[in-house]
């Protein structure tokens, strides 16, 4: 759930993974934990939309002074405040929010009057395949490349790939895109530099054309986190007491880790895939504005610039409540995988 | 101490890393120093005859659109980035460790409260905090500065809270208080001295991820506003003139990789220097070190070992400084 480039360094140590975040309460049986699970997954939601909320409070005036314009009279501003509902008390501003978001009403836009549910579900056509796209990307590169560093990383091409992650972890991922679109948009004429078709997925292939470089831009940066702990956790699985049991019993170094050590290296790859999840999501909301994609963080930055608040606040939710969303389930889904785990917390 | 902070920095420059991170790293902040003083060129000054200014003895990186140095920009980016990392990192330590005090020491009910706090917020991720106050306060570096570190803090704190318990856990704790120390003290002496490695190295990272940050954010408009030049900001008012002249965007964009990936390495020497169990590995990397490996021998570390539950045999006559000799037997005793 954290989301940083440095997370692999210290999260890295795969028993760091397994352990209980705070003092264990008693285990009990799998459906006790989950529903335990679920109810902080509740309360955090409800701690991050009074969050949002109030983050969003702190701003000098208000959305009818913004909708009113400078040039309106105190008795105009007074009136739309009153349309919109600004002048009632914060607490009731809060429950007519987010009671409308709950049953999937995200309000409407102070500036187009639009329904913000409407262009969140939009929008989400364009990150969503765009954020999965650059997950998939980043694991068929990181996850092979990764397991090598580690069976090799005594000689030089586990060291060479080892600075390489290093290094893509020091790139920011728009100057990735950019670089990318001088080779190969604008040298090479291979894809489009920027933009999205008018008209969405109508036309899949100009669609999914105009996300191929946006995609790698994201997977770069991404693998290299990846590689790094694949290579660390695979490494770690290397010195397993099992993995000696595995070659003493005559199994080469390349089978025993076939074996049984892809299987155990890959839980805390799973749970790195969750916590990166908000990285990837960020990372979209600059690519996007990089390649004019209009996505979540395209619409995110635009609105933060016309102070249209009730987007913002929505879009923020929405971001903030998928990273949780997927941290659950991805706890949750170690749980299911890992028997050792099914006792703890 | 000032024996410990030389054997410390002897340690960083002993490791491969570590020395590339600080000649990195020491670079950026020559970079910054010297933009104080001396620049080829006033950054910000228009200049129409050297419009596009190629490559050469005139301009060293070039000229922009507008004729502004681009050697001289980079420079003075250095200090905008250097002192909003700085900065926000000293945000992050303080944030940090106190979170990560506060989730220890109060009472169950309350430590558990700011336990599970720290990990709600750690789902609200820093750019959007930093994009929400720009919005409320207008993009500025404060809000950048305020907004890193805050949120960087908030996962130092994630990563010291389990230090502070693993610390507050061990027997000479308990010995201390058992002798009568008080929270503070135990404090002061125990748990800051034995938790340092671990946050030295996370600040060091999180001076890389603030760099990065600030980039991002005044790329995207939400960091320093003109007319202080900044990298990320560089960045986009050169991206329109992709096509024309691409060799402009790669100045800003190499002093940002190169600047993190000192900072990084920095912090990589600095885990190598504080953990005498990865001393003999194998360049290239740190992580992944198998627990056990008594590699201990290493008689120069004066950083206390990490309290990973290595076998204390292995580790406790070799790693002890002065001020930890003391404790060294009480923990070597204690686990056996």
């Amino acid at each position: 759930m954290l989301g940083w480039p440095w997370l692999p360094e210290w999260l890295g140590q795969p028993e760091w993974l397994g352990q209980p975040e705070w003092p264990e309460r008693g285990g009990g049986p799998m459906a006790v934990i989950v529903l335990r699970r679920l109810g902080l997954l509740v309360v955090s939601l409800f701690v991050a939309s009074l969050l949002v909320f109030a983050l969003l409070r702190l701003l000098p005036g208000d959305a009818a002074d913004v909708l009113a314009g400078t040039s309106a009279s105190p008795d105009q501003v007074l009136r739309i405040r009153h349309e919109i509902g600004a002048d009632r008390s914060l607490p009731a501003q809060y429950l007519h929010w987010i009671g409308g978001v709950l049953t999937g009403d995200f309000g409407v836009s102070a500036l187009s009057g639009a329904s913000v549910s409407a262009e969140l579900s939009e929008k989400l056509r364009v990150t969503a395949p765009l954020v999965g796209g650059a997950t998939l990307l980043a694991l068929a590169v990181a996850v092979p490349l990764g397991i090598l560093a580690a069976a090799r990383h005594r000689r030089a091409s586990g060291v060479a790939l080892s600075a390489l992650s290093q290094l893509g972890l020091a790139v920011p991922a728009f100057w990735i895109g950019l670089m990318l679109v001088t080779v190969f948009a604008v040298d090479w004429r291979l894809l489009p530099a920027g933009g999205f078709p008018a008209d969405g997925w109508a036309d899949p292939v100009a669609a999914v054309r105009a996300l191929v470089l946006p995609a790698v831009t994201l997977a770069v940066v991404e693998a290299a986190v990846l590689l790094r702990f694949v290579r660390s956790a695979t490494l770690e699985v290397l010195h397993a007491d099992f993995i000696r049991t595995a070659r003493s019993k005559g199994l080469t170094r390349g089978q025993a880790l076939r074996r049984h050590g892809i299987r155990n290296a890959a839980l805390p790859v799973v749970s790195m895939l969750g916590l990166e999840f908000a990285t990837l999501l960020l990372g979209a909301v600059v690519v996007e504005n990089v390649f004019a994609l209009p996505g979540l963080g395209e619409m995110l930055v635009a609105d933060i610039g016309n102070r249209d608040l009730v987007k913002v606040q929505g879009t923020v939710l929405l971001v903030t409540a998928a990273v949780l969303v997927v941290g659950f389930g991805v706890d949750l889904a170690h749980r299911l995988l890992d028997p050792r785990l099914r006792g703890a917390r | 101490m000032t024996g410990s902070v030389g054997a410390l920095v002897r340690g960083v420059w002993g490791s491969r890393s570590g020395r590339l991170g600080a000649v990195l790293s020491g670079l950026v902040v020559v970079a910054a120093v010297v933009s104080l003083v001396w620049t080829p060129y006033d950054p910000s000054r228009v200049d129409p005859a050297a419009s596009w200014a190629p490559v050469g003895t005139a301009h060293w990186f070039g000229a922009d659109r507008l004729g502004r140095d681009l050697f001289s920009q980079v420079l003075v980016g250095a200090r905008t980035t250097l002192v909003v990392a700085v900065a926000a990192t000293a945000i992050a330590a303080a944030v940090g460790v106190g979170l990560a005090l506060l989730a220890t020491l109060p009472p169950r009910l309350v430590a558990e409260g700011v336990a599970h706090l720290v990990d709600v917020l750690l789902a609200f991720p820093v750019l959007l905090l930093a994009m929400v106050l720009a919005a409320v306060y207008g993009g500025s570096r404060w809000t950048a500065i305020v907004a890193i570190g805050v949120g960087a803090g908030i996962g130092l704190g994630r990563v010291t809270r389990g230090e502070v318990r693993r610390v507050l856990g061990a027997d000479y704790v308990l010995a201390a208080r058992a002798a009568g120390a008080g929270t503070g003290r135990i404090v002061r002496r125990h748990v800051l001295p034995n938790i340092a490695p671990t946050v030295w190295v996370q600040l060091s990272l999180i001076l890389g991820l603030s760099v990065l940050t600030e980039a991002a954010l005044s790329y995207l408009g939400f960091g320093t506003p003109p007319p202080t030049p900044s990298w990320g900001r560089m960045l986009s008012e050169l991206q329109p003139y992709l096509t024309l002249r691409p060799l402009t965007l790669l100045w800003p964009g190499l002093a940002v990789v190169l600047t993190v990936l000192g900072f990084n390495l920095l912090g990589d020497g600095l885990r190598e220097a504080g953990d005498p169990r990865l001393r003999e590995r194998p360049a290239g990397g740190s992580d992944g070190a198998p627990r056990t490996a008594a590699a201990a021998t290493t008689p120069a570390s004066t950083t206390p070992a990490p309290p990973a539950p290595a076998p204390m045999a292995a580790v406790a006559p070799t790693a002890g400084s002065a001020p930890r000799t003391r404790l060294r037997w009480v923990r070597g005793e204690g686990r056996a």
